[in-house]
């Protein structure tokens, strides 16, 4: 039989999608169904001196009206921080309470401060209107670079500072420096994004009187964490009656892994008023309270030789945190960021120290990448001007500093399992045809055009597991990931994962995977996922983990039932265990070569009994059934990388970059469908490049979100690309039975220093922000213009 | 309140709504047709496309009443006698989708695009989709299903 795995199967979930049958958080109604609609701060800090809810409960068609005060007096728990952090003094971080109503204080604008509940959604919009809050407007910290030397914005927090930490040797990175050639230095902004899944956060909230049970439909990327969250800290509901549904879930990009102040306050509340609730944002809400992702300023040095040995490493970041510390915002800017700050290169000594300051802006947590992108960007940006500096080619000076052997003991925390770095980047040369780059740039500039060619090769540590590590450096939970199949008693097969699906295709690929390892068509396979009350219990989807992780347990939960399968079936054959071999589906006994399909030995274990011929063909000692759960916990992380290439033409009167070639090779260790890889990595280019060209976050002095509507923040649409080019080189994984290494983060983390090196490249090495707009291109080009004129 | 007569997907529908219910709310919770979905509220991310009278439109930013008497093709309505049209079936040989969420849209659009013009080159498909916001396939699969259904509308 053919495997699956390495196949380019359609996807399983296609035929509902492209007929509009998927079902979405917001398409689901509840009979007798209430409307919930936020009322949210228009000051980014405020003190609450009274909220008068007077009016709006007399408001035609409202059914209620909650406030902080309800909530407290309720004793509901606040959103939390996942990732506790110390300080290189060794101190704890500093964390302020995030009640999901607050009360005494709004810290950002769109933060809730009561909720309207109302017949139909009219009715609520116009109840929330009535809802008058007095506030005292204070002076808001919204500049990163500030917070530290403004007014404390939390209580108990001194100077807006979380945490001050440190990963590395200062002593051993300061006497690096001390014998380097050269000291190359950046100072960076990592510009904040917003991640914009297209479909905005939502819920539904059903509570059956009859039972106690709260069901919540949510937009999560984790329904099982949403509910342990909700129920150990919030108080909501214990576990068992609080049910959390993520349906069809229309990306989440890192945003929809927090449990939101709305999930908190319609499930609360739908016990209270007795009624369903359904609540849905609008694009504007969601862009002023949807995690935002990145927004670091940084400074950089890498200490050089003459002959281009990169020597020591420094890093000094400010990591914004925005008003609140949630469930990934502390470990985004450390332990995802630091380790990986070194990139795929030999560094003897290197430190990176990152202070993480609160805002009165929207909370900052995971985005695609989480903590990697702005890492590689940070030292990709420092190989490529080093590489300018000392005259050297920028593809040979990455090579002479990779690793020459694997396991790569990286500079600061990760030990490298597998890869091959120099086929990458050799294969991204070759694809984007690297030498032929100064002909192209001459036929540009005859065309009165700027040229410009980029680099970058990165490594990232993703597959986000190993419970044993990420809990030693701070981690509340253990990341580990569950799976239960149950080859049932008619031959179908249901496999459960604690994954969720919001566009990686696990129908599909889980599917592939199950098929493979018990010999059945995949037509037999269905993959369910997203609901508490089916399956075990799952750590759900991000750091590109869901098939490290989650897909490992479910080839273990197969494993499980064959090796019952082979007890079962010899049996059934009369022979030894030891005599059954399991291929393609059946079970053989060498000898007699006498076989028994799986669906046959499925169907057995369900008939335990004896009645005239037949025997049970449970042996003594198994239990009926044929049901297998596994929980996989890999012992490190995986670590894909890779060289992208890109070429950008620049029109110098326009300053409109045009990015004229991307070329991306990867290594994903094993690839189980080829097709939804490609897929991933265009997404993930596309959003890289968005954050170097288009996309920005801007707040105005006052706190205001500027860019809070697709008429202002800039969405990258077709035609701002060219067609990808891929390639990928493979070296397997070690730390899993499949190889497999991870591919859903890999193109966001490694195109914005790719296409912001051909941007400077093509300015002549002048440095430039990000998003690399038209308007700042343009002012650079006329810099550029004059700093010519005067040298000739 | 005003009533709104249409014909949807082939079928005639008729529905008492307030004045100011927009298509995108009409299809969605008077109709229960949630295929057509809403990921703004400013005409700009295209995940609401529809045909009214053959034409693709941004049924978030048309008031029901307006199109009163109109015919309206909405996704659900595409697959013929359960057979997918050859954009849908375009979409999935070539991964033109993830999340699902903008599908429909662009579907809608993409459509629209083949009716006005037979064998768009890349560059027109990636114009005509300029309404239409994925976040999710970098649109290289998208254009790909346009142009590989182009090949066979």
């Amino acid at each position: 039989m053919a495997s699956l795995v390495g196949s380019r199967v359609e996807r399983k979930e296609d035929g509902r999608f492209l007929q509009g049958k998927g079902r979405y958080t917001a398409d689901i109604n509840i009979a007798n169904q209430t409307y919930a609609i936020f009322v949210r701060s228009p000051h980014a800090r405020a003190k609450i001196k009274s909220v008068d809810t007077s009016k709006a409960l007399k408001s035609s068609g409202v059914v209620g009206v909650l406030t902080g005060k309800e909530i407290a007096e309720d004793k509901i728990g606040g959103l939390i921080a996942g990732w506790a952090i110390r300080s290189e003094d060794g101190s704890e971080m500093k964390v302020p309470a995030n009640p999901p109503l607050a009360k005494d204080i709004a810290n950002f604008v769109g933060e809730p401060i009561a909720v309207v509940f109302a017949e139909t959604l009219d009715e609520a919009k116009e109840g929330a209107e009535k809802v008058k809050v007095d506030y005292k407007v204070l002076k808001a910290v919204v500049d990163p670079a500030d917070a530290m030397k403004s007014e404390a914005i939390h209580d108990g927090v001194d100077k807006n500072l979380c945490y001050d930490w440190l990963l590395g040797d200062r002593k051993a990175v300061d006497e690096a420096f001390a014998k380097a050639d050269k000291i190359i230095k950046v100072d960076l902004i990592n510009n904040r994004l917003v991640p914009n899944a297209m479909e905005p956060r939502a819920c539904v909230v059903d509570y059956n009187t009859a039972s106690e049970e709260i069901t919540l439909y949510t937009t999560s990327q984790n329904p099982h964490l949403s509910r342990l969250v909700m129920s150990a800290f919030g108080g909501v509901a214990p576990e068992n009656k609080l049910r959390v549904v993520a349906p069809d879930v229309g990306g989440g990009f890192g945003s929809k892994i927090n449990v939101y102040n709305e999930e908190i306050v319609c499930s609360w509340a739908s016990k209270k008023i007795e009624r369903p609730i359904k609540w849905v944002a609008e694009r504007t809400e969601s862009f002023l309270t949807d995690t935002h992702g990145r927004d670091h300023v940084t400074h950089a040095e890498l200490a050089v030789s003459n002959d281009g040995k990169f020597l020591g490493f420094k890093n000094e970041t400010i990591a914004n945190l925005g008003a609140y510390a949630r469930v990934f915002g502390t470990v985004t800017p450390t332990y995802l960021f630091g380790p990986c700050a070194t990139g795929v290169y030999t560094i003897p000594a290197a430190y990176s120290n990152v202070k993480a300051v609160y805002t009165n802006t929207a909370p900052v947590d995971a985005y695609r990448g989480a903590g990697r992108p702005e890492a590689t960007y940070t030292i990709e940006r420092l190989v490529e001007k080093a590489a300018m500096e000392l005259g050297i080619d920028k593809t040979e000076i990455r090579m002479k500093n990779f690793p020459s052997e694997f396991p790569f003991k990286q500079t600061l925390v990760h030990t490298v399992d597998s890869g091959d770095y120099v086929a990458g980047l050799e294969k991204a040369k070759q694809m984007a045809d690297y030498a032929g780059f100064e002909a192209r740039r001459k036929k540009s500039e005859a065309n009165g055009k700027l040229r410009g060619i980029g680099v970058s090769s990165y490594f990232e540590a993703c597959g986000i597991a190993p419970s044993a590590a990420v809990m030693s450096l701070g981690c509340g939970v253990g990341l580990w990931e569950s799976a239960e199949v149950r080859f049932n008693p008619t031959g179908q097969i249901s496999v459960f994962t604690g994954a969720h699906s919001h566009g990686q295709s696990h129908d599909t690929t889980f599917a592939q995977i199950a098929a493979d390892e018990l010999g059945v068509p995949m037509e037999n396979v269905d993959v369910v996922h997203g609901d508490t009350d089916k399956g075990t219990f799952g750590m759900g989807t991000y750091g590109s983990r869901s098939l490290t992780v989650g897909g490992i347990a479910i080839v273990n939960a197969c494993k499980k039932i064959v090796a019952k399968g082979k007890r079962v079936a010899a049996k059934m054959l009369e022979v030894n265990e030891d005599e059954i071999e399991f291929k393609d589906g059946e079970f053989v006994a060498l000898k007699s070569n006498k076989k028994k399909t799986i669906g046959e030995v499925a169907f057995a274990c369900y008939l335990p009994g004896q009645r005239d011929e037949m025997k049970s063909p449970i042996p003594e000692g198994d239990e009926p059934g044929l049901i297998e759960s596994s929980f996989f916990d890999p012992a490190n992380f995986s670590f894909p990388a890779g060289s992208h290439i890109c070429e950008v033409e620049i029109d110098p009167d326009t300053g409109n970059v045009k990015v004229e070639k991307y070329t991306a090779v990867d290594d994903f260790g094993r690839i189980v469908n080829p097709m939804i890889v490609e897929g991933q990595v265009h997404g993930g280019i596309a959003q890289g490049i968005g954050q170097a060209l288009h996309e920005n976050t801007q707040y105005d002095e006052t706190g205001q979100l500027m860019t809070a509507s697709y008429m202002d923040y800039t969405m990258p649409r077709a035609d701002n690309f060219p067609e990808f080019n891929l390639g990928f080189t493979c070296t397997h994984a070690t730390s899993n039975p499949l190889g497999v290494k991870g591919c859903g983060e890999a193109g966001a983390i490694a195109s914005p220093p790719t296409v912001m090196n051909a941007v400077i490249d093509a300015l002549g090495g002048q440095e430039i922000s990000m998003p690399a707009t038209a308007e700042k291109v343009w002012k650079a080009c006329k810099t550029m213009k004059k700093s010519n004129a005067k040298a000739a | 309140m005003t009533k709104v007569t249409l014909e949807v997907n082939g079928k005639k529908v008729s529905k008492e709504v307030p004045d100011h219910t927009l298509l995108s709310v009409f299809l969605r919770d008077n109709l229960n047709l949630t295929g057509t979905h809403v990921g703004c509220d400013t005409s700009q991310c295209g995940a609401c496309v529809v045909h009214v009278n053959g034409k693709s439109i941004k049924s978030c930013s048309t008031l029901a009443a307006d199109i009163d008497g109109s015919k309206v093709t909405t996704i659900e309505g595409l697959a013929k006698n359960g057979k997918l049209h050859p954009m849908q079936e375009a979409f999935k040989k070539t991964h033109g989708l993830q999340c699902g969420f903008c599908t429909p849209g662009m579907v809608m659009s993409a459509v629209d695009l083949l009716q006005t013009k037979k064998n768009p080159s890349e560059q027109e498909i990636r114009e005509w989709l300029e309404g239409n916001i994925c976040r999710c396939t970098g649109y290289q699969n998208i254009v790909a299903a346009v142009k590989e259904a182009s090949t066979k509308m």
